[in-house]
C-alpha cells in the first residue's frame, strides 16, 4: 500500500478557511490528505500546535492565513510569519524537512490556490515518507 | 483715464436730451446703454478695461461751447456735460470708421453687419483680406484676465498683427480658449489637433467649462470648479466667475477639508469603473473616430448632454448604421473572465433607442444574450420585431480599411457569424463598445480601510453568498451595488435597501452584540513580562503597573488570539478556540 | 516519630545537584537528625545490592537527579522506584532531561564519534571506542548500554514530585526536605520547590513594551542591568520559565536559560519561548524578519536548553536516529 501523508491544515477563519470552503463549493478536486482545523486567525497559531500535530502522528502541517495586509485582525498574519521564520530554523535543527511544515497565504477567493498547495504538499510529503518512522 | 474719475459722488448729465445721473467716472457707454440707446462696439468687453480702439462707440460731448468727439467706452461721466449719440457729426465719424473697417475686413460678417446698420454697404478704400480688426481684446484678456500673456501685438502701422512671441506655439498657452471666446470677429478659433473630439458646429460645442454642475443628478446640485481646467488654478489670473457671482459664493482659496464623522455602521457602495477599451487595440478605440464606449454613448444620447440627445457622429451627421459590440473586456480570459451582467440589456436598450431616434440599421454582435430579468426576454422579442440585426459572434476587429466600395469611409466590423458559419465584414458608421464593469478605482485601499475581503474578480466579497449577501466579515460594514459585483439598477436598489435596513437595524437596537470570542488574562499566572502588550492590533491589552499584570478589555478584544499564541506563560486564554480545544482537535484529526 | 529513610541518586548529570544538597551547609547535620541516609553514592559507600536487598517501599523518599542516558541509569531508576514510597525527580536533568538531553539533537553514533574522535582535545590514534562487552583473561567485562536517546526520569518510571533547577536552589531543597519530613506534601505529580508563575514575577528589572530589532549575545554585549533583557535583544527565557530560583542569573546580569522548566499550563517550553520571542520581532517585511531572526544563534538549543527530552518532539528526527 502506498503511503498517504496525513496533513493537518490550520486555517484562519476569514481567508484560508473560506478559501478552502470555496475549493469545495467550486467542486475542485484535490488531495484528501489535509485535515482542517479552524482558528480565528493565523496569528492564533502557537508553534506548540504544529509540534503537537507532528507528535500526534501528522506527516505535515499547513498553516494558512490571509495575504499580508489583508488580515481581518490587521496584523495577525505578520505574527504568524515571524513565528514561522523562527520555527523553520528550530525545525531544521530538529531534522524536520522544510516541506513538512509550510506557511501559505490563501485568500477567501483562492480556492484553486488552496487546492494546488494541498496537492503540492501532499506530493512532496509522500516522497519524503512518514514522519513517525523518523521518530525515536 | 483721468484722475477725477476716481473721486466718489454723483454727477448729472444729459444724453440726447434726457437728463440722467450716474456715479462720477462711470464710462459714458454704460450710461448711454443704460438708457436703452444703442451704440455699436467691437472692442468692448466687460472683462477688459475699455481701450477705445475700434472707435465705433464714438459720441459727441458738449461742455459749454466746447464740442468734441470721444470714444464713449472710456470717457468718464462728468457733471454738466451733454452727450449726443446720433448727431450728424457722430454718424459721419462712425460711418468713416465702419468704412475703414470694412476695407480691412470685407469678409467678416460682424463688421459688415455693423457697417450696414450704419448705412455703409461698400467701402471706398482698397479692400484688404483681413479677419482681425486689431481690437486687442484677445491680447488684453490673455494678459490681464488669464494671466498667461501669450498674445501680443507685433509691428506698428499697416504691418500690425496679433501674434505670439516669435509667431510659434507657446508653452505658456494653457489652451483656455479665452481669446477665442472674446474675439468679436471669430478670427481666433480653437483647433483640436487630435481630430478625435466630437465637435458639432451647429451646436457650438466648446470645451467643457471649468466650472459647472458635474453631472445632471449630482448631489448636492451645486457647481464645482475643475482645478485641472480652471484658468485661475493655472495662472493665478481670471477669477471672472467670482466677479460674476452675485452671492459671492465662489472662493478659489477653498481647500479640501477632512471631516471625521463617527458612525455606527458603514455601507460601502463604491460602484464600478468601466473597462478602458483602449487595452483592446483591435476595436480601435481612441484611434478611430465614432468608436465609443457605452458610457460615452449614454452621454451622447442624454437629452441634457452635449448634442441635446441627438445621436450624431463626429461630423455632425446622423449615423445610418451602428454596431453594438458586447462583452468588451468581460468574458475574456485576457481581461476579465466574469460576465458583466448588464451589458446585454444595455445593448438592447441602445439598439432600441438608435432605431427609434435615427432609424439606423443596428447590428448587435453578441456571444449570447443574457436577458435574465423581469420583462427582459419580452424586450428582446420586441427588438427582434423592430428589425435589429443580431449576429452571434464576438467581433474580431473594427477598422477603417475598406476593401469594397460600400466600405469606403466607414468603419468595418469583422466577425464570424456563428449562426450561419461564415466570416463577415459589416460596414457601419458608428461603433458602441459595451465595456465591462470592473472594480472601482481605489477599491484596494477601501478594502484595506474597511477590512473587507475581495473576491477573485476584485469586487468586495460578501460574508455569505446566500445567507449574508450584504454583510461583510467586518461587523457594521455592509456592501451594496456594483462594488460587490456587476449588477443592474434593480438589483443595486434591492441590495442597497437591504444594506440600509441592516445598518438601521443596528442603530434601532441601540446596542450591538459582540462575539464571545475574546481572550482573557489569568492574573494569577501573568508574570507581567509585557510581551503581549505590543501585539494587540486593537490595543485591548493594558498593563497594570501596580499589580504588575496585563489585562484585556473585553469590549475591544476581537478574539484573534495572537496574544494567547504568544503568551510564554500560558496566562492568556482564548475563550473559544482555546489551547485545549485546538490541541484536542489536532489530536482528533491526527488519529 | 521514626526517622525518615532517605536515598539520593545521581544518574546522567553533572553532579551539581548533589553539591546543591551539600550546599545546605550546617543544616546537613539536621538532615542527619531527621533522616537515615540509605543511599547516597557521592557521599557514602553503599552498593546496589544493599538496595536490592531492601523490601519494596522501604525508602520513604528518594531524590533522584540526572537523566536516563544508559542502561545503568534505567536499571537503578526502576530499582529505586520499587524500593521508594516517594520518588522525586531532583533537578532539571531528572525533570526534563537537562543539559545531557541536548544530545538528543544527535544520534548515538554522532555522540560517540564526537567524544572519542572529533573533539580538539581527543588523542585516540587507535580509534578505541567503549564496547558493551569485553573479554579479558579474568572473564567478561560489561559496560552499560549507551541509549540512542536521553530520557527524563518520568519517561522511565512513575515520578511523584518534580524539583526543578540546575541545580535546585538550596533554600528550596531545604524547604522540600522539611515539608517531606512534616508529611506536608502537595498532590502527587506536582512541581515542588518552585512557584506557580513565570520568572518575570521575581525579576526586578524595569519592563516595558517589547519590540526587537536586533538580537544580541551576552558574549559580546553587556546589558543594562536595570532594563528587561529581552527589550535589549538578549534572549532571556524568563517569561517561559517557572519562577522559584529568585532570578539569580538575571540579577547577575545574565539571561535566564530556563532551567526551572515551563510555568504551569505550558506543555512545550521551547515552543512557547519561540512564539513569544518571534512575535515581538519588530518588522513586517519577510526579508527583514529573516535577517533579524538569523541573529539568534542555535535557536533550538537556546529555547530547549534544559527541556529537549521532555519536549513534544524530544529530539532530532532523522532516519539515522530512528
Amino acid at each position: 500500500m502506498t503511503f498517504e501523508p496525513k496533513i493537518v491544515g490550520i486555517l484562519c477563519n476569514w481567508c484560508s478557511y473560506t478559501g478552502a470552503d470555496l475549493a469545495g463549493t467550486a467542486r475542485i478536486t484535490y488531495a484528501p490528505n489535509v485535515r482542517i482545523v479552524r482558528v480565528m486567525c493565523s496569528g492564533r497559531v502557537d508553534p506548540t500546535f504544529v509540534l503537537h500535530a507532528l507528535r500526534g502522528g501528522a506527516d505535515g502541517v499547513l498553516i494558512a492565513g490571509c495575504h499580508p495586509g489583508d488580515c481581518h485582525y490587521q496584523a495577525g498574519n505578520y505574527k504568524a510569519m515571524r513565528r514561522y521564520e523562527l520555527l523553520k530554523r528550530v525545525l531544521d535543527q530538529f531534522g524536520v524537512e522544510p516541506a513538512r511544515v509550510r506557511l501559505e497565504w490563501v485568500s477567501a477567493s483562492e480556492g484553486e490556490r488552496f487546492a494546488s498547495i494541498v496537492n503540492d504538499m501532499t506530493d512532496k510529503i509522500r516522497a519524503l515518507g512518514p514522519f513517525k518512522e523518523a521518530q525515536g | 483715464m483721468q484722475e477725477e474719475t476716481k473721486q466718489p459722488g454723483t454727477v448729472t448729465l444729459n444724453v440726447d436730451g434726457i437728463s440722467t445721473t450716474a456715479d462720477r467716472g462711470t464710462p459714458l457707454l454704460e450710461v448711454i446703454r443704460g438708457l436703452g440707446i444703442n451704440v455699436p462696439t467691437l472692442c468692448h468687453h466687460p472683462l477688459v478695461e475699455p481701450y477705445g480702439v475700434c472707435r465705433l462707440c464714438t459720441v459727441e460731448v458738449v461742455r459749454g461751447r466746447r464740442r468734441r468727439l470721444v470714444t464713449s467706452c472710456n470717457y468718464p461721466a462728468q457733471d454738466g456735460i451733454s452727450v449726443l449719440t446720433g448727431s450728424d457729426r457722430v454718424l459721419k465719424g462712425r460711418r468713416m470708421i465702419a468704412e475703414l473697417l470694412l476695407a480691412r475686413c470685407p469678409d467678416v460678417k460682424e463688421v459688415s453687419e455693423i457697417a450696414r446698420s450704419l448705412g455703409v454697404e461698400k467701402s471706398r478704400f482698397p479692400a484688404a483680406d483681413e479677419k482681425c480688426v486689431l481690437c486687442g481684446l484677445c491680447v488684453k484678456v490673455c494678459r490681464d484676465v488669464v494671466g498667461a500673456g501669450v498674445l501680443t501685438f507685433e509691428s506698428r502701422g499697416p504691418g500690425r498683427v496679433v501674434t505670439t512671441a516669435y509667431g510659434g506655439s507657446s508653452d505658456r498657452c494653457i489652451d483656455c480658449g479665452a481669446c477665442a471666446q472674446v474675439c468679436p470677429t471669430g478670427h481666433i478659433r480653437m483647433v483640436d489637433e487630435s481630430g478625435l473630439a466630437v465637435h458639432h458646429e451647429e451646436l457650438l460645442l466648446g470645451p467643457n467649462k471649468a466650472i459647472g454642475i458635474p453631472f445632471m443628478q449630482a448631489v448636492p446640485a451645486v457647481p464645482v470648479i475643475d482645478r485641472e481646467t480652471c484658468i485661475h488654478f493655472k495662472t493665478g489670473g481670471c477669477g471672472v466667475c467670482s466677479e460674476a457671482c452675485e452671492k459671492q459664493a465662489i472662493d478659489h482659496k477653498a481647500q479640501d477639508t477632512f471631516v471625521e464623522i463617527e458612525v455606527g455602521s458603514i455601507v460601502a457602495a463604491t460602484g464600478f469603473k468601466p473597462f478602458d477599451p483602449a487595452a483592446m487595440a483591435q476595436y480601435g478605440y481612441g484611434r478611430l473616430g465614432n468608436v465609443m464606449t457605452a458610457l460615452e454613448f449614454e452621454q451622447l444620447n442624454n437629452a441634457s448632454g452635449p448634442t441635446g440627445g441627438k445621436i450624431l457622429m463626429t461630423d455632425g451627421q446622423q449615423p445610418e448604421s451602428v454596431a453594438l459590440i458586447h462583452c468588451v473586456g468581460s468574458r475574456d480570459k485576457n481581461h476579465h473572465e466574469y460576465c458583466s451582467r448588464v451589458c446585454s440589456m444595455m445593448a438592447l436598450k441602445y439598439a432600441h433607442l438608435i432605431h427609434e431616434k435615427t432609424g439606423a440599421s443596428v447590428y448587435d454582435f453578441f456571444i449570447d444574450l443574457r436577458c435574465f430579468g423581469k420583462g427582459y426576454e419580452e424586450f428582446y422579442n420586441r427588438l427582434l420585431e423592430e428589425g435589429v440585426f443580431f449576429i452571434r459572434g464576438r467581433a474580431a476587429e473594427v477598422s477603417d480599411f475598406a476593401i469594397y466600395e460600400a466600405e469606403r469611409g466607414k468603419l468595418v466590423v469583422r466577425c464570424e457569424d456563428t449562426m450561419i458559419g461564415i466570416l463577415r465584414r459589416i460596414p457601419v458608421d458608428m461603433v458602441v463598445l459595451m465595456t465591462a464593469l470592473t472594480p472601482a478605482a481605489g477599491v484596494e485601499s477601501v478594502a484595506r480601510r474597511l477590512n473587507l475581503s475581495r473576491s477573485k474578480d476584485g469586487f468586495f466579497l460578501e460574508q455569505h453568498p446566500k445567507l449574508a449577501p450584504v454583510a461583510t466579515p467586518t461587523d457594521g460594514v455592509f456592501i451594496a451595488g456594483a462594488c460587490q459585483g456587476p449588477k443592474d439598477i434593480p438589483d443595486s436598489v434591492a441590495q442597497a435597501s437591504a444594506a440600509a435596513a441592516a445598518a438601521i437595524s443596528l442603530s434601532v437596537r441601540g446596542q450591538v452584540q459582540i462575539e464571545p470570542v475574546t481572550c482573557k488574562v489569568d492574573p494569577e499566572r501573568c508574570a507581567g513580562c509585557r510581551l503581549c502588550n505590543t501585539l494587540c492590533p486593537f490595543t485591548a491589552i493594558t498593563f497594570d503597573a501596580g499589580e504588575r499584570v496585563s489585562s484585556i478589555n473585553d469590549a475591544t478584544c476581537k478574539g484573534c488570539g495572537t496574544c494567547a499564541a504568544a503568551c510564554p506563560s500560558s496566562a492568556i486564554e482564548a475563550r473559544h478556540f482555546n489551547d485545549r480545544q485546538v490541541l484536542a482537535e489536532i489530536e482528533g484529526v491526527c488519529a | 516519630m521514626a526517622k525518615l529513610k532517605l536515598a539520593l541518586y545521581w544518574a546522567a548529570a553533572c553532579g551539581g545537584c548533589d553539591v546543591a544538597v551539600l550546599d545546605i551547609n550546617e543544616r546537613i547535620l539536621k538532615v542527619a537528625e531527621l533522616a537515615d541516609l540509605l543511599l547516597w553514592p557521592v557521599a557514602l559507600d553503599f552498593k546496589y545490592r544493599h538496595v536490592e536487598a531492601m523490601p519494596d517501599g522501604h525508602i520513604d523518599v528518594c531524590l533522584f537527579n540526572g537523566a536516563v542516558r544508559n542502561s545503568e541509569n534505567e536499571h537503578v531508576a526502576r530499582l529505586l522506584r520499587k524500593k521508594s514510597k516517594v520518588l522525586v525527580a531532583f533537578g532539571s536533568c531528572a525533570y526534563m532531561g537537562g543539559i545531557p538531553g541536548l544530545a538528543n539533537f544527535f544520534s548515538r553514533r554522532e555522540v560517540l564519534q564526537h567524544v572519542y574522535s572529533d573533539t580538539a582535545s581527543t588523542v585516540n590514534p587507535g580509534g578505541t571506542v567503549p564496547l558493551e562487552k569485553v573479554r579479558i583473561p579474568a572473564g567478561e567485562l560489561e559496560l552499560p548500554t549507551f541509549f540512542q536517546r536521553v530520557r527524563t526520569l518520568d519517561q522511565v518510571v512513575l515520578v511523584d514530585y518534580y524539583l526543578p533547577g540546575c541545580p535546585p536552589v538550596v533554600d528550596q531543597v531545604w524547604a522540600v526536605i522539611e515539608a517531606i519530613a512534616a508529611g506536608n506534601l502537595p498532590p502527587p505529580g506536582s512541581v515542588v520547590g518552585a512557584s506557580d508563575s513565570a520568572l518575570c514575577d521575581e525579576c526586578e528589572r524595569k519592563k516595558d513594551e517589547k519590540k526587537i530589532k536586533q538580537f544580541r549575545s551576552v558574549a559580546t554585549y553587556r546589558p543594562d542591568p536595570e532594563t528587561c533583557l529581552l527589550e535589549q535583544g538578549v534572549i532571556c527565557c524568563g517569561p517561559a520559565t517557572r519562577a522559584g530560583c529568585g532570578a539569580k542569573c538575571v540579577k547577575a546580569n545574565m539571561p535566564c536559560r530556563g532551567c526551572y522548566g515551563p510555568p504551569p499550563g505550558v506543555t512545550d517550553q521551547g515552543a512557547k519561548m519561540l512564539s513569544a520571542v518571534a512575535s515581538v520581532v519588530d518588522s513586517d517585511d519577510p526579508a527583514e524578519v529573516e535577517r533579524i531572526i538569523s541573529q539568534i544563534q542555535d535557536p533550538a538549543g537556546t529555547f530547549y536548553r534544559f527541556s529537549l527530552p521532555s519536549s513534544l518532539l524530544n529530539g532530532a528526527h532523522r532516519k539515522e536516529i530512528a
